[in-house]
This record gives C-alpha cells, sequence and structure tokens, in this order.
C-alpha cells in the first residue's frame, strides 16, 4: 500500500447510528456500513452517480433542501435521517412526477411492458405507493426505435436517468449512445433506428442491463417475464476473456443471459456473450441421435448408443491391432470443459496406447 | 503494447477494458498490419509488414540497448543469455529494421523508448504473433523485449498471450498436447511417466505423440489410420482445405463426437452427439489462467449424452476399466495429478471468493492462494532466457503471379466457423458473409468498386467475394475473414508451420485478385 499518512476517518451519524467512514466515500456507501439502504434510481455502482432522479435524497441537519446520497461525499459530524416522513413524502412525489413522464401513465399499465417485474421504477413506486403521476401529461406518443436485430429503445418509456450513457461511456467505453438537448427537454440518442448500421454501435447491450425501466430492452426481454425463471452462473463459451453470466432459463429453455460482477468482466459482455451465446444449444439442427455408417449405402444413419460405441470400439480396435496404436490420434476440443479434455487425453492415452493427442490450440 | 490482437472485435470485454486503461491514460503501442480500431487511440502505430513481428522486436531492442535503457539489475539478478541475444539484436539496427517492417524508423524508436521507460509495460499478443511460421520465435522475441526492460513479474507487465479460444489455455493445461500431461509435465520424463502410469494403471507410451497439424499428412502417407476429432472442424478451421478432405477421406476409421453434423463430421463412420457447455458442469480456464466455472443450465431434448460418459464408455469397451465419474470428480483426479492445479475443486469454485472471481493457477494447495502475477522474483524455470531469434520471412511470398498477401482474423460479430454465432440469425444482419480487404491503391490499378465480386486464388484453391475497398490495409496486404463456409479463406491459406510448435502460417500467404 502507499506511503503516504493515512487519511483521517469521518465520522457521522446516520438515522440515529454512529458510522466511521473514508473521506470520498458516499453518504449512500456510509449508510451501507450501517446496514441502511438508500432507494436509488438513476445511480448504478461504478456506472453512473449524476443525481438527476433524486429518489437518494435524504435529509442532512442544518441543510434546508435535502441531499442526494448517491454522489454527496461525507464529512464529520454530519447527521443524516434518510427515511422520516418527510423524506418518504418527497421520494413518492418525485417518483409520481417522475411517473408523469413515463409513458405507461401509472403502474396500472405496467403489465404491457417487458421489463413488468424487473423494473426498478415500478418496484420504487409500489414500495412508496406513487402509483398515479402527479399530474396528467399529454402523452406524445414517440416511435420506438427498433431496427437493431437485438436492442430496442422506447423513449416514451425514458425517465432520462441517463444510466445507459453511464453504461456506454464507463462499461462499454463506446461513447455512442450520449443525451440530447438540455435540461426538462434531454433526450437520449439511441442508436438503434433505421441507420443503426452507420453507428459505431457495437450492440453490445450495456445500455440496456443498465436501464432501470422498459426505455432500451434486449428485443428478448419481451419473450419471458423474469418470475418465470431461474439462473444459473456460468462462463462464456465464445472467446478467450471468460466472461461470467447467468443464463436465464425457462422451462428448460435458455431465453436470455445477464452478465455477472467479478474480476473478469465486472458486469460488462459483448454482443457475442450477449445474444448469441445460446441459441445453437436448442438449434432445430442439433445433433440428437448417434450415426453410423452404412457399410451398404454409405450414407450416415441413426442408430442407438450401443451400435456406434460398439462400432467405435471395433473400427479403432481394428486400426490398433492391424498397425498398432501409434496409428491412432484424437484431437480434443478447445471449447469444451477442462475435465472433458483431461478424461480425453485419459482416453487416448491409456485406452488407444498412444500420445498422438492433441487440441485445436495449433489451428 | 498490443502486437497482432485487435481485442475490439476477437475479445470484445478485453477492448473495452483495453479502450478504459487508455481513458485514463495508459499509453499505447498498436502493432498490427492493418489499421484496427484501437489504432486510432494509439500513441504509436505501427503497420509493419506481415510477418515481420520479430525484425520489429530486434531492432527495438537495438535501440534499447544502443539508448541504455536495459534494466541492468533485472537482467543481472534474473536472466541468462543476455549477450548472445545482444549479438543478435545488434545485427538489428533501426534503420534495417524499420526497412524489413516498411515502417518509418522513428516510429520504431519512440515505440521502443516508450515501452522501455515506462514504470510498469505490458505486452499483449494474440494469433497475429503465433500464427506464423515464426511464431515461436515472435513470441520470444517479444519476451526477450520484456526481460531486457524488467517489465516482467509485476502487475501491468508481463508478456500476455491473448488466448484465441475460450479454453485454449485449458486444453493445454490438461496435457490435450503430443508432449505433455496434464500441467506441462513432459511425457520425456521417466519420473513423470511413473507418476501417471502408477496413477493410471497403464504404461505411459514413452514416445511423444504427432501434434494435430502433423497427424493430417501422416493419415495421407498412410502412417495414421484411426482418428477420433472431438469438436473440431479441420474441414472449416486449418489451413489448404483440399489437404484436410484428402487426409479425412484417407483415414480408415474416423469419429467424431459434436454438437453439429459439420462438414468434418460428414467424413464420419460414427458420429457422436455431444453437450453443450450450458448442458453439463465443468471448467473453462481464460486467458488470465483463471478457472472459472460452467454448470449446467438445461438439458436440450433429444438422445444426447455427457462427453465424458462418452470417453468412458469408449475406454471400456476398448478394454481399459474406467469408472464412470462427475465432472467434480474428473476435477479431483487431475488436481491430485496436477500440481498447478493441486488447489482446485469444484467446491472451492463453487464459494466465495472464487464464485464471482475464479481461481488463477498455480494453485497448489488447498488452503492456499491463487497466482494473479506469474514470475514475481523468480521465473519458473530459474532464470529468464534469453533468446535468439533471428529473422526470417515467411514460408510464402508475394511473387509476380501472386501479388498480393492476404491475411485473416476475426471480425467482432462471429466466433470461429460460427458453430455457434452461426444460428443467432440477427447476427447475419452484422456480418453475415465472407469478404476481402483490398487496399484503395490496388483496387484502384485493378478496377475493383468497393463491394464488387472478386476471384481470389491461392496455388491452394479459389473463391469468390465481395471487395471492401479502404485504407484499413497497406499497399499489397489484403485480409480475410475467417468465419465462413462460402468464401472460406481457409481455401487458399497455406500450411508452412512454425518448426517448433507446427501452428500453420495464417497470417501469411501469397494471393491474387481479379474482377469475378
Amino acid at each position: 500500500m502507499s506511503n503516504s499518512p493515512k487519511k483521517k476517518l469521518v465520522t457521522l451519524t446516520i438515522d440515529g447510528f454512529q458510522v466511521t467512514a473514508r473521506p470520498g466515500m458516499t453518504v449512500k456507501a456510509a449508510a451501507a456500513k450501517a446496514g441502511i439502504t438508500i432507494p436509488t434510481l438513476c445511480f448504478l455502482r461504478g456506472v453512473s452517480a449524476i443525481g438527476s432522479c433524486r429518489v437518494c435524497s435524504v435529509e442532512l441537519e442544518g441543510h434546508d433542501g435535502f441531499i442526494t446520497a448517491c454522489n454527496t461525499p461525507v464529512a464529520d459530524g454530519m447527521v443524516i435521517h434518510t427515511d422520516t416522513e418527510r423524506v418518504r413524502t418527497y421520494r413518492r412525489n418525485l417518483l409520481r412526477i417522475i411517473l408523469a413522464d413515463h409513458g405507461l401513465d401509472s403502474t396500472a399499465y405496467c403489465f404491457s411492458c417487458a421489463k413488468n417485474g424487473a423494473c426498478q421504477l415500478q418496484a420504487l413506486c409500489n414500495a412508496y405507493g406513487a402509483t398515479e403521476p402527479a399530474w396528467r401529461v399529454e402523452q406524445e406518443r414517440k416511435p420506438i426505435l427498433e431496427s437493431n436485430p437485438f436492442l430496442a429503445y422506447d423513449p416514451n418509456l425514458c425517465i432520462r436517468c441517463q444510466r445507459c450513457v453511464g453504461a456506454c461511456n464507463t462499461q462499454a467505453r463506446n461513447h455512442t449512445l450520449h443525451t440530447a438537448k438540455r435540461g426538462m427537454r434531454t433526450t437520449i440518442e439511441a442508436p438503434f433506428g433505421p441507420d443503426w448500421k452507420a453507428t459505431t454501435c457495437e450492440s453490445c447491450g450495456c445500455c440496456a442491463a443498465a436501464c432501470p425501466t422498459g426505455a432500451i430492452v434486449e428485443k428478448r426481454r419481451r419473450t419471458y417475464r423474469s418470475w418465470e425463471t431461474r439462473r444459473v452462473r456460468t462462463t462464456c463459451p465464445h472467446c478467450a476473456v471468460g466472461c461470467q453470466y447467468d443464463l436465464v432459463v425457462r422451462n428448460n429453455r435458455i431465453v436470455d443471459v445477464d452478465a455477472a460482477p467479478g474480476q473478469t468482466n465486472d458486469r460488462r459482455l459483448c454482443v457475442k456473450g450477449r445474444s448469441a451465446s445460446f441459441d445453437f444449444v436448442d438449434a432445430p439442427d442439433r445433433l440428437r441421435t448417434p450415426l453410423v455408417r452404412n457399410p451398404t449405402t454409405h450414407e450416415l444413419e441413426p442408430a442407438s448408443w450401443d451400435e456406434a460405441l460398439d462400432a467405435v470400439a471395433e473400427g479403432l480396435g481394428r486400426v490398433k491391432r492391424e498397425y498398432g496404436p501409434d496409428a491412432l490420434a484424437g484431437f480434443a476440443c478447445s471449447r469444451s470443459t477442462n475435465e472433458d479434455i483431461y478424461l480425453f487425453e485419459k482416453m487416448v492415452r491409456c485406452a488407444f496406447g498412444t500420445n498422438n493427442v492433441d487440441n485445436c490450440a495449433r489451428i | 503494447m498490443l502486437v497482432g490482437s485487435n481485442p475490439e472485435e476477437a475479445h470484445p470485454v478485453l477492448g473495452m477494458q483495453v479502450r478504459a486503461a487508455v481513458e485514463r491514460g495508459c499509453r499505447l503501442i498498436v502493432v498490427d498490419p492493418r489499421e484496427i480500431g484501437l489504432s486510432k487511440r494509439a500513441d504509436v502505430q505501427l503497420r509493419v509488414r506481415p510477418g515481420t513481428n520479430v525484425a520489429l522486436a530486434n531492432g527495438m531492442l537495438n535501440v534499447i540497448l544502443r539508448d541504455g535503457l536495459v534494466n541492468k539489475e533485472f537482467v543481472d539478478e534474473r536472466t541468462e543469455g543476455f549477450e548472445q541475444m545482444r549479438a543478435v539484436a545488434e545485427q538489428y539496427p533501426p534503420e534495417k529494421a524499420a526497412a524489413i517492417c516498411n515502417i518509418p524508423e522513428r516510429d520504431l524508436v519512440a515505440a521502443a523508448h516508450l515501452y522501455a521507460q515506462a514504470d510498469r509495460a505490458a505486452i499483449l499478443y494474440c494469433l497475429g504473433v503465433a500464427e506464423h511460421s515464426t511464431g515461436t520465435d515472435g513470441v520470444m522475441s517479444l519476451s526477450n523485449l520484456a526481460m531486457a526492460t524488467g517489465h516482467l513479474g509485476r502487475r501491468g507487465c508481463g508478456v500476455n498471450p491473448i488466448r484465441g479460444q475460450n479454453n485454449v489455455q485449458g486444453a493445454c493445461d490438461m496435457g490435450g498436447s503430443p508432449d505433455v500431461l496434464p500441467g506441462y509435465q513432459k511425457v520425456a520424463n521417466p519420473d513423470v511417466r511413473a507418476k501417471f502410469s502408477a496413477a493410471w494403471g497403464v504404461d505411459i507410451p514413452e514416445k511423444p505423440g504427432m501434434k494435430s497439424t502433423e497427424v493430417l499428412p501422416a493419415a495421407i502417407r498412410g502412417d495414421i489410420h484411426g482418428l477420433f476429432i472431438f469438436g473440431e472442424d479441420p474441414v472449416r478451421t486449418d489451413p489448404d482445405t483440399a489437404e484436410v478432405e484428402q487426409a479425412l477421406e484417407a483415414l480408415d476409421f474416423l469419429v467424431v463426437d459434436e454438437l453439429f453434423l459439420t462438414d468434418t463430421a460428414k467424413f464420419a463412420d460414427v458420429v457422436l452427439p455431444g453437450r453443450s457447455y450450458a448442458e453439463k458442469e465443468g471448467t473453462f480456464t481464460n486467458t488470465e489462467r483463471r478457472v472459472q466455472r460452467v454448470r449446467r443450465a438445461v438439458t436440450a431434448e433429444g438422445d444426447m449424452r455427457l462427453d465424458t460418459d462418452i470417453f468412458t464408455d469408449v475406454m471400456n469397451r476398448m478394454g481399459y476399466p474406467q469408472p464412470r465419474l462427475t465432472s467434480a470428480q474428473l476435477m479431483d483426479e487431475m488436481a491430485s495429478l496436477t500440481p498447478s492445479y493441486g488447489g482446485m475443486s469444484h467446491t472451492r469454485l463453487d464459494a466465495q471468493p472464487a464464485f464471482e472471481h475464479g481461481l488463477q493457477w498455480p494453485c497448489p494447495k488447498a488452503d492456499g492462494p491463487d497466482t494473479p502475477v506469474m514470475h514475481v522474483g523468480k521465473f519458473a524455470r530459474g532464470l529468464g532466457l534469453f533468446a535468439e531469434t533471428p529473422y526470417r520471412p515467411s514460408g510464402e511470398l508475394p511473387d509476380e503471379e501472386y501479388p498480393f498477401v492476404m491475411m485473416t482474423g476475426r471480425i467482432l460479430y462471429q466466433y470461429n466457423a460460427r458453430a455457434m454465432t452461426g444460428r443467432t440469425h440477427g447476427l447475419d444482419e452484422m456480418g453475415g458473409e465472407s469478404f476481402i480487404e483490398v487496399n484503395t491503391q490496388d483496387a484502384e490499378r485493378l478496377g475493383i468498386a468497393d463491394g464488387e465480386r472478386v476471384r481470389v486464388s491461392s496455388r491452394r484453391g479459389q473463391v469468390e467475394v465481395a471487395a471492401r475497398v479502404s485504407r484499413r490495409t497497406n499497399p499489397g496486404e489484403t485480409w480475410m475473414p475467417l468465419h465462413y463456409r462460402e468464401g472460406n479463406c481457409n481455401v487458399l491459406t497455406s500450411d508452412f508451420l512454425d518448426p517448433v510448435a507446427k501452428v500453420p502460417e495464417y497470417k501469411v500467404c501469397a494471393v491474387k485478385i481479379e474482377k469475378a
């Protein structure tokens, strides 16, 4: 560690608890140390902390307005209240204002949205009893951008939290998706419209994963509801980065993936990992039965496992008897698992009796 | 320093991390014959002539020696063979090296200074270094650079291979190679053979085996008669497709264990349907030596079997008594024989912190740490050995008949032979067809417009693809993606091999281009 003198810790009070924190830590992080969760909407850890939605507002004694916990650093002697009636009312009103601008008008219409059940706005509105908007807004139906094969943007559902912008800038570092205009007129310029091919978007979908509502979604999201699924943490099968993600499974079929934290990819994924890592698993042309070549017709024909395995042992055994073990060889698959490859090379060395085993590292 | 690596397309999440490093202030040198996306962000871009990586490294070493940038303490304490290396490097003054590489001398000097003078500097290299007839020398010459400057054995340093596939690292670690058993324990070593013979209950053959790129020619010669291919498609992915097909035809018996009826499986006598990564338990080892779990999520309908069960059945039928083990039990058996994996198990990988971060080998003890950084304080072999790496030209150089160099590589939207990505149809809109990149000047001379169909031929075959005309490749140089069945670049590629690693020279062959 560095040799610089240790920075002095600061002490503050949050909901009556004394909390010590490192200087520079946010009020939200300090509260988490004390086991207090402050709700957030536009905040995304390590990605975005612009404080625009103000849902994380808390009371600071001696300070007239509210402060945003997600991006306010701690200071010595602060006395913070995170869950007073005043804070709760303020959050409820904020959510109703956000809801007024969220194209579904009311949480009563959420069932029509792909993110129903996985929407953070919906969850917060339910938690704070903000089911109706603060005022009725004449809904202007803006067109949905969905020319990209995998991604869609519905500006009507956008709450301008800009988490997607943070994801494109700090996760993907592609700086393609950005805001336009300012203040109340802020809009997101998502590159999924008819000219999507001409943009520098790599379709990695980090933006969709960051979106708390149904504004930017992977189109696959429309095919399932979160509560019908279970998740299995695994490793992407494409390149050697080895990104960690959850396969999202409904009724024994993989319907989506969700990036995982950790040193390898830290919640990032690319277009192949997010959108092309599981369709092949149950593809219609998957081999589903052993095939053995018919000696008379010379065609590959379906066979039972016993027939196929007997044919393998017979065919390889005959070569071994006639030409010796070194006339046999095996190529292992460098896309398969370590355990598969271990047993494969053991098979070649022990059962074939040769060191003629290799994998596709060379090719 | 990125050498022959285009991570934004071939390893996209690593590409994102490289972009983040550059935005944080990390300096970047890009060595690639083509203009890649990261070239725009580079401090120094070296568009070397394909196949001249060794000359570049030697030239950079020459500058480092000349300008007193050698890390003497590191060289004295931790390496051997410096003087022999110096004798070679001295034959490559920067003006000569730059001429071989076809780059400005000042850029070569700037790269040498930038690399040598950084407090920490990492080399990331990929198949643009390995897939040459001089690939082994290419890697060793980069190691020379790292050792001469002491950029090894510390975080943020090292000579880092960016592996070409998800589990190439693991496949090599597991002893899926003709000369080594799991954990790179050499077949030639009698103690190693004795250990495995005792554990497995049969004598391990003493004779080292053939490498995959030697097996197919041996089949044509009649030295190999039976082959078991597990999940590989050499008809698509090996160089010189016509020769591969000839070799598979020549076999007496071919077994293929696959997910799909690939072009290779069509040659088989028996095809066995295996299981995909989503239908099995296991581990992959990523390019950082990080072992991570693969977990079963679904069971696709059909009569497919776990690949380990298939191998077990074949072993027993061929007379070797192999008990049926779970993936976790197989890892335990492997770990008991493999010191670098000795402390790993599925149980440990399923608990925090390994659940989130994996385990990086060497990890010899179940209650001991893993190893994020290798070669700290000492190299695995003791002293780091400088290699003598004189430059040799590629196996097949352009000539009058075949005047263009052709390189191959990956695009962002596809993976290898598309066994996986080809079944996600959205990707077809992004990268659905083969093409060849041709330099603007060359295209003008040949009267080829952007997007026009061209016939590309080499001494081995010909394909018809669309031309993409740009300045991404230098004049006289072309590039093709390696993913496609129609317009497959491997119909053209040469089977010149690296003499040590027997890796084919996918990155350089000579072609001619005509209007189709």
